[in-house]
């Protein structure tokens, strides 16, 4: 274990900052959201949960794939060269750093995506524990301990001191100048922390039943159309969602040549399955059950029942109409455990 | 699998044949000339042009053919209205194959086929049937069943008056058309009542692809027949847009249309949201 004083967190953070792009929760706008870290920045370690999760560092809401220029009848191809620089993000939640493990199931995955893989080996993560969790944070329910979150290596602040522990030898590379610390503060945070979670509101959600062999049974349920009559579909829970990855790929003519770009999509749009001859989810209905069926049936099914949420609670804090994922499974799961 | 997956190769539109009013096949080549991959009957490849947009086509070529591939596409939205206005010479964007291809090396080998199609429904199954030509021992009677709207309608009709109805390849084709129509003496009904009509043996190993109202009372009219939902498949089609399972949005239940299809055995899709 080493510690460092808050204090000297900018100074710590000018040394990292010199040799790679370091990325950490920053306030702007009254905001506060994952951002490139510059002396200037309002540093926000202490808030709990970003507005945006930390997805956009490996899996941006727009990129660029390749380039095509036409000359007469013939064209020409040049894929963007997928080599990432280095760069440390830092102040991630156990939340959000369980959501890059699900996101590596869907990118890294054969045939693994060369934009993902060269972000994700390009990064050091380094993970910051809860002091507080709120009332929202439902992690818990999914076997993420709030107070030792995992990465390269994991920061915990204990008053005015910043602990950190590497876990790899990238976060080694990274604490290994600073000052040794015992782990008591540490320790004694935790029990705290842990504690606090357990008693949360949604800390236990019953989510028996939501697995691959009750896949027609919860499909099926008549809840759904309750569940989603209020769904604008805005979109905005896929879109704040650490682990919503649906991707759209469209062609921009520059007028030079065309870039094709891949960019967030959401499942909630009513033309994500919209084809010359219909769409197979015509209703909010089919739109919203999907959102949530993947999460918790159809991810599970395929990856050895790792469910696709991180009980962040973005969606509870940001959907206009107050619809979200604690819902459905309290709906469709029957009582609470 | 090679990782630049999303990034599609050169394809050469060496030829363009007008098949029906709003059908064209499309043969595409490699710009120095030979097929751009390698493919099984029923994959699919996503066809783009730069600045339109990608789509996902069924190959309508055998693997047989080793030259080049072709593409029966029908003239419906954005992309395929471009590719409609095409000229032969023309450049295009190819990526593939992907998908589960039908089952012609185990599962359908030595069985009596049957295969029903309505429509541009026909595409995916003319590389089946071609295969099944080019290794006609392989396999026992082949029945086909194909019907359109109206004559005019009907895909690769030299080719199934010349080839497939030659007696020389041993397949009996049943042609129909929706409505009665000048200049037609074949059989008038659609195509599920037809193939109720023909009264099938029940011990066929059935391929079906048309418009989903279509494939829904073939399966009524099979099961008439005393066939099992074991011995039909059919090939799907979903939105899609980058065909590795990734992109989340060609999915019916926990499966991708894209890598754990096209191709399905419909004891497959009865466990399955009837979500298609």
């Amino acid at each position: 274990m080493k510690k460092l004083s808050l204090n000297s967190l900018n100074q710590w953070l000018e040394g990292i900052a010199g040799e790679r792009r370091v990325i950490a929760p920053i306030e702007a706008a009254d905001q506060v959201n994952y951002g490139v870290w510059t002396p200037d920045s309002k540093i926000r370690l202490d808030a709990l949960r970003t507005v945006k999760s930390a997805k956009d560092a490996f899996f941006p809401q727009v990129e660029n794939m390749m380039n095509f220029r036409a000359e007469g009848k013939n064209l020409s191809v040049e894929m963007i060269d997928p080599k990432a620089e280095d760069f440390v993000i830092l102040g991630v939640k156990a939340c959000d750093a369980r959501s890059f493990d699900i996101l590596d199931r869907v990118f890294l995955s054969d045939p693994y995506d060369p934009f993902y893989a060269a972000r994700r080996e390009h990064a050091t993560v380094v993970t910051l524990a809860c002091g507080r969790p709120d009332e929202n944070c439902f992690c818990v329910n999914f076997g993420i301990d709030p107070a030792d979150p995992k990465g390269d290596a994991t920061m915990w602040i204990v008053d005015d001191t910043l602990y950190l522990r590497a876990n790899t030898e990238k976060g080694e590379a990274l604490v290994k100048d600073l000052e040794d610390a015992d782990d008591a503060a540490v320790k004694a945070q935790q029990a705290k922390t842990r504690e606090v979670a357990e008693k949360l509101p949604f800390a236990r959600l019953n989510l028996k039943g939501f697995d691959g062999d009750h896949l027609m049974e919860k499909f099926n349920d008549p809840h759904w159309a309750e569940l989603s009559r209020a769904c604008l579909g805005c979109g905005t829970c896929t879109f704040v969602c650490p682990t919503c990855q649906c991707y759209d790929i469209r062609d921009f003519d520059t007028g030079h040549g065309v870039q094709r770009y891949r960019c967030w999509d959401s499942c909630m749009y009513s033309d994500f399955t919209l084809m010359a001859h219909g769409t197979n989810r015509p209703t909010q209905v089919e739109r919203f059950r999907q959102r949530f069926m993947h999460k918790l049936i159809y991810f599970p099914s395929n990856n050895e029942g790792m469910y696709s949420c991180v009980g962040c609670g973005r969606c509870l804090a940001k959907c206009p109409q107050n619809l979200n994922i604690v819902k459905v499974i309290k709906a469709l799961g029957g009582d609470e455990a | 699998m090679r990782t630049d997956n999303l990034i599609p190769m050169i394809g050469v539109v060496t030829e363009i044949r007008q098949d029906t009013p709003d059908i064209k096949t499309f043969r595409v080549e490699k710009p120095e000339g030979g097929k751009c991959f390698e493919h099984m009957p029923g994959q699919c490849a996503m066809l783009s042009i730069p600045g339109v947009g990608e789509a996902m086509f069924s190959i309508t070529s055998s693997p047989t053919v080793k030259d080049y591939q072709e593409f029966s596409i029908k003239k419906c939205g954005c992309l395929t209205e471009w590719l409609h206005a095409m000229e032969p010479g023309q450049q295009i964007m190819i990526r593939g194959p992907f998908g589960k291809h039908f089952p012609v090396e185990d599962a359908l080998k030595g069985k009596d086929l049957l295969f029903i199609a309505g429509g541009v429904g026909l595409a995916p199954l003319h590389s089946v049937i071609n295969y099944v030509l080019d290794n006609r021992d392989d396999y026992g009677k082949v029945d086909i069943v194909y019907g359109s709207r109206s004559k005019d309608d009907l895909l690769d009709i030299d080719e199934i008056q010349s080839s497939w109805m030659d007696p020389a390849n041993r397949m009996d084709v049943h042609l129909t058309i929706d409505r009665p129509q000048e200049g037609w003496d074949g059989h008038v009904a659609f195509v599920p009542t037809y193939v109720e009509e023909l009264g099938f043996d029940p011990n066929k190993t059935v391929l079906v692809c048309g418009p989903p109202i279509m494939i829904k009372f073939v399966l009524q009219a099979l099961t008439k027949l005393g066939f099992q939902k074991e011995q039909v498949y059919t090939t799907m089609e979903l939105r899609m847009k980058c065909g590795l399972g990734k992109c989340g949005r060609c999915n019916i239940g926990d499966k991708y249309v894209c890598k754990d299809g096209p191709v399905f055995r419909f004891d497959e899709l009865d466990e399955l949201p009837s979500e298609y």
